[in-house]
């Protein structure tokens, strides 16, 4: 397992915010976490990169330290610091050499299609841009555990169906253990093997979806019948959840 | 046209003055014609040019030396909570004592002989507040999430503060400087008002000097000098900072 938590609960000074959860990631799975507003699917997430501690229950995490990788739901760039700048600094800050850094971060942003943008800067890239920007600098460190915190929100749809292919194909081909967090329940089947889904908040786990298919997924897979079917499967779920 | 609107209002304002001056016949004691402050202006030009530098040299070594202590306390109060509960209520303590109050004091402890000493302290302590206000919000003015990016990535508090805080605070500083620039003038200005002696020639002086020999028309000559070199230091300043901010994003 990389990552478990187990009957895990957090508690913040305004109330109950997420669980009991317990949740166990095998190595090189992907998971999506589903769930509506509120539910503390982001605290669930900063519980698994060790970035917060439970208020009671365990996590227990078989990463090391600069195995984790996080991708906000904004692309949370330094403004200024360059494309290549940007993707290099988390090697950097571990302790890689600065030459090193930068040219794996060439190779990074090569990966994420952005060759040519190295010495741009955060301001003059679009949205979908910076996210790739944002990809890179998370996949460049090698992850054992890769944590996407709704990372396509605020992109247009056409936008945003071109990343979760590069997402898929990324993770396919490094294979760490993802947590995809999204409250798009097509999107949660499209990138993950397993969905988990949440209720309404202090969040619970009501329902664990297997996807069955390859990942990335085939073209025209969203028109599958198999796809159709644990969309619905999901949406069942998190309407129960949500009615509590 | 929007642009020459101001010109035209000033433009007015001057040939209603010049008018009323003529056909009222004031005594140019009380109220000179704007010709006639022109004439005093083009007359000692030399003598104002060399006083309004005199005012803002002690204005631009105060803003050095505030921005200096500004960023030094405030990169203290970032490192150690401890500091920042010390240091604050002082730091506000120092804003809000207007300087004309704290002027006789300075004056007696480091003016005597040497009154340029002074006036550069004073100014010193009012451009202070801005830069260190700006200097402690901005080192706190991180993005949360790439504060979390550090704490993922084992950074340690020295690499947090000089490649995240520091960083993130050049907004702010720029601003926080464009502030204290304008404030170390203010209180140049006024420190040499309270000094009120002929040993620092600054363009006070030159408004006490003409106001005590009845000479309004210089007197305004010289206020006319200190706006000008007032408008320019502004410009100079959202200038420099508009070019920081480019420089900070890159466009």
């Amino acid at each position: 397992m990389t990552v478990t938590l187990n009957n895990a609960q957090v508690d913040y000074a305004r109330g109950p915010a997420l669980g009991p959860v317990t949740l166990s990631m095998a190595a090189g799975e992907a998971v999506a976490l589903v769930g509506p507003s509120g539910c503390g699917k982001s605290t669930a997430l900063r519980l698994l990169a060790g970035l917060e501690a439970p208020s009671r229950g365990e996590v227990t995490r078989a990463v090391g330290p600069g195995e984790t990788a996080v991708v906000f739901q904004a692309p949370t760039l330094a403004p200024w610091l360059s494309a290549q700048a940007n993707v290099a600094l988390p090697m950097e800050l571990a302790g890689v050499a600065k030459g090193e850094a930068r040219e794996r971060a060439d190779a990074a942003l090569r990966r994420v299609g952005l060759s040519g943008a190295e010495a741009a800067r955060p301001a003059q890239l679009s949205g979908g841009m910076a996210m790739r920007v944002s990809l890179a600098r998370a996949l460049a460190t090698e992850p054992r555990l890769l944590l996407l915190d709704e990372p396509f929100a605020a992109l247009d749809e056409i936008t945003r169906r071109a990343l979760a292919d590069d997402v898929a194909m990324l993770w396919e081909s490094a294979r760490p253990a993802m947590v995809f967090v999204t409250h798009n329940v097509e999107e949660a089947v499209y990138m993950a093997q397993r969905v988990v889904v949440l209720s309404r908040g202090p969040g619970r786990i009501v329902a664990d979806i297997p996807v069955a298919g390859p990942l990335p997924r085939p073209p025209g897979f969203r028109t599958q019948a198999t796809f159709r079917e644990r969309v619905e499967a999901v949406s069942a779920a998190l309407a129960q959840g949500a009615a509590g | 046209m929007s642009r020459l609107a101001p010109l035209a209002l000033i433009a007015l304002l001057l040939a209603a003055w010049e008018g009323a001056c003529r056909a009222l016949e004031i005594a140019p004691y009380l109220l000179p014609a704007p010709s006639a402050v022109a004439v005093a202006l083009r007359e000692h030009f030399p003598v104002l040019l060399a006083a309004a530098w005199r005012t803002l040299s002690v204005a631009l070594i105060a803003l050095g030396l505030a921005s200096l202590i500004a960023q030094a306390l405030a990169l203290l109060t970032a490192l150690s909570p401890l500091l920042d509960r010390a240091i604050r209520p002082l730091a506000s303590v120092v804003q809000v004592t207007p300087v004309v109050a704290l002027a006789p004091l300075v004056l007696i402890w480091a003016g005597l002989d040497h009154p340029q000493n002074a006036l550069v302290i004073l100014a010193v302590l009012v451009a202070f507040f801005p830069i260190f206000s700006g200097a402690v919000a901005g080192l706190k003015a991180a993005d949360p999430d790439l504060e979390r990016l550090f704490t993922l990535y084992g950074a340690g508090r020295w690499q947090r503060v000089i490649r995240l805080r520091l960083p993130s605070a050049v907004p702010f500083l720029l601003e926080g400087h464009k502030v204290g620039a304008g404030l170390a003038l203010i209180g140049a200005v006024v420190a040499e008002f309270s000094a009120g002696s002929g040993k620092v020639q600054g363009l006070a002086w030159q408004i006490l000097d003409a106001g005590n020999k009845l000479q309004t028309a210089r007197m305004i000559a010289a206020l006319v000098v200190l706006g000008a070199m007032g408008v320019a230091l502004h410009a100079a300043l959202e200038a420099i900072e508009r070019a920081g901010l480019k420089w900070w994003r890159g466009r």
